[in-house]
C-alpha cells in the first residue's frame, strides 16, 4: 500500500497555481484548481525536464514553462504538441488543512 | 574548446554529438529572478490584444489586396502591394510564432486558426516548424541542435543579403513543402519531430501544395500574375521586414552558452515594426521566459532590464554595431560580439559555456 505524504499547507498554494514538491528523490507538481480542488502530478514535463511548477496553471490545464506544451493536470492527459506523452498523477487529499498525496 | 573544431549545422552530425557530449544539449539556462507571484501575473492570458491586434491585421490584408485587385495594371497597386506583402509576408512571422506558442491568445484555437494560416503564408510546414522551435528554445544558437540558426559562421554575407527578398527562403521552402508531400522527411527533420507525428507533417504539406496548385491554375486560366500576387510571391516581395527584425535576434552574438543574454539581442523599435513583429524585438525576454504574451513583454522588460545587456536603440544602430562582427567572422568565425551588462546585472558566468569568452573582442 503506497503511503500518504504531506506535502504542505493549503493554503501554501494558491487558487489556479502549482507549487513544487521534492520527495524521496522525486519531484512532483501540486496543483490548486479554480474550484479549490487538489491535485498532484509528476513535476518535471514528459517533454523535457523542465520543472511544471514554473509554468501557468490555467483551468484545468497546466502549460510548461519551457516548450508551452499542456497538460490536463487532473488527469495528465498531454494537449497536443510538443507534448506527446501523458503525465503520472498522483491520488491527493486534505486533512485537517494539510495537503497530502499517495506516493506509490 | 569549439574553436579549434570547424562548425557543423547538421542537426546530426559532428556538433551534434559533441553538443550532447558536453552538456550543451537541454541544458539548464541562466534566468533573471522574478517572484513566482510577478511571473504569473505577466503570464496570464487574454484573449482581448490579439483579438484586437488580428482584427487590424486582417482588415489592412483585405483592404491592401482590395486596393491591389482594384489598380491592378497602373503603378498605382504599387503601395498596395507593399502593404499587402509586408502584412502577408512579414507579420505573418510573428503570428506563426506567438501562436505556435500558444501565448497570443488565451483560446487554444484561436491561436491554433491564426498558427495555421500563418504558417501557409510563410511556407513553413505547421508541424515541422512547431517542432524545430521547440529545439530552437531548448537549444538556442547551439550549433548541431538548433535547427533555427539564420546566419551560420561563418557568414555567407551574400546569402543573408538574398534573404531579404526572400529567394533563398522560397527556394528552401517550396521544395521541402512538395518533399514532404511526397511522404520524404529528411534526417534533420526526423531528429526533432517525433515518429507519431511524421503523417501530420506529409498531411499539412499536402494541403499547402493543394492551395498553390488551385492557385496556379486560377493564374493560368485568367492568364495573369494577379493569382500568385496575392497567394505565393508575397512570400518573395514582402518577407524583408521579417528578415530585418529576425535576423537581428541572435546575428553576430555568441553561440554554445547556455545565457541568453550571450545569444540574443533586445532591439528597440519603432510601434509600426512592433506591430508587425509583435514585440519580439525584446527577444532575449521571450527567449528568457516564453511564457510571458507578446502584449507583456515591454512589462517584463522594465522588470528585469537591470540584468540585460542595454538594447540597442534602433535597427539601424543594431546592424551598425554587427556588420563589423560579421566582416571580422569571415576571417575568423569564432569571433562575437560580447555584450556589456549594467553594474546592476549578475555577471556572466564563462566557465559555465565552452564558448572561449576570451575570444569576444567586441
Amino acid at each position: 500500500m503506497a503511503d500518504w505524504v504531506e506535502v504542505c499547507a493549503v493554503d501554501d498554494v494558491e487558487e489556479e497555481d502549482v507549487i513544487r514538491f521534492d520527495y524521496g528523490g522525486r519531484t512532483f507538481a501540486i496543483y490548486r484548481s479554480p474550484d479549490d480542488e487538489f491535485f498532484a502530478t509528476d513535476g518535471f514535463c514528459t517533454h523535457e525536464k523542465a520543472h511544471l511548477a514554473d509554468g501557468l496553471v490555467m483551468d484545468d490545464i497546466i502549460e510548461c514553462p519551457k516548450h508551452n506544451g499542456r497538460f490536463n493536470y487532473k488527469t495528465g492527459q498531454a494537449k497536443g504538441a510538443p507534448v506527446c506523452v501523458n503525465l503520472m498523477t498522483y491520488p491527493v487529499k486534505v486533512e485537517a488543512g494539510k495537503v497530502l498525496i499517495q506516493i506509490g | 574548446m569549439a574553436d579549434k573544431i570547424k562548425r557543423d549545422y547538421s542537426l546530426v552530425g559532428e556538433s551534434t554529438r559533441r553538443a550532447i557530449e558536453t552538456g550543451l544539449a537541454s541544458a539548464e539556462w541562466y534566468h533573471t529572478d522574478v517572484p513566482r507571484k510577478v511571473m504569473k501575473e505577466l503570464m496570464q492570458r487574454s484573449d482581448g490584444p490579439a483579438i484586437r491586434d488580428t482584427i487590424i491585421w486582417i482588415v489592412a490584408i483585405l483592404g491592401s489586396a482590395a486596393g491591389g485587385i482594384y489598380f491592378w495594371g497602373s503603378w498605382w497597386c504599387v503601395p498596395f502591394f507593399f502593404v499587402y506583402g509586408v502584412l502577408y509576408g512579414s507579420s505573418s512571422d510573428s503570428r506563426w510564432h506567438e501562436c505556435g506558442h500558444g501565448t497570443a491568445f488565451r483560446t487554444r484555437w484561436m491561436n491554433d486558426v491564426v498558427y495555421q494560416i500563418a504558417s501557409f503564408m510563410l511556407m513553413r510546414n505547421p508541424v515541422t516548424w512547431r517542432w524545430s522551435h521547440a529545439r530552437h528554445h531548448t537549444d538556442t544558437i547551439i550549433v548541431g541542435r538548433d535547427a533555427e540558426i539564420a546566419v551560420m559562421r561563418p557568414p555567407d554575407l551574400l546569402r543573408a543579403a538574398l534573404a531579404f527578398i526572400g529567394i533563398l527562403d522560397f527556394r528552401y521552402s517550396l521544395p521541402t513543402l512538395v518533399r514532404n508531400a511526397f511522404g520524404k522527411i529528411s534526417p534533420d527533420e526526423r531528429s526533432f519531430i517525433p515518429e507519431m507525428e511524421l503523417p501530420k507533417v506529409v498531411t499539412a504539406a499536402r494541403w499547402h501544395i493543394a492551395i498553390y496548385v488551385v492557385t496556379i491554375a486560377l493564374a493560368l486560366y485568367m492568364w495573369s500574375f494577379l493569382p500568385l500576387m496575392l497567394i505565393g510571391l508575397p512570400r518573395l516581395y514582402g518577407s524583408w521586414h521579417m528578415v530585418m527584425t529576425g535576423l537581428l535576434q541572435h546575428i553576430g552574438l555568441a553561440d554554445n552558452v547556455v545565457d541568453h543574454r550571450l545569444n540574443t539581442r533586445t532591439v528597440y523599435m519603432n510601434p509600426i515594426s512592433r506591430f508587425i513583429y509583435w514585440n519580439m524585438n525584446y527577444h532575449v525576454e521571450h527567449h528568457m521566459f516564453p511564457m510571458v504574451p507578446y502584449h507583456a513583454l515591454p512589462r517584463l522588460h522594465e522588470l528585469i532590464k537591470h540584468d540585460l545587456p542595454v538594447p540597442n536603440p534602433s535597427t539601424w544602430h543594431a546592424y551598425r554595431e554587427v556588420w563589423p562582427v560579421l566582416l571580422k567572422q569571415l576571417k575568423y568565425e569564432d569571433h562575437f560580439l560580447k555584450r556589456e551588462l549594467p553594474p546592476t546585472a549578475r555577471p556572466y558566468r564563462g566557465e559555465f559555456h565552452e564558448v572561449n569568452m576570451s575570444a569576444a573582442a567586441e
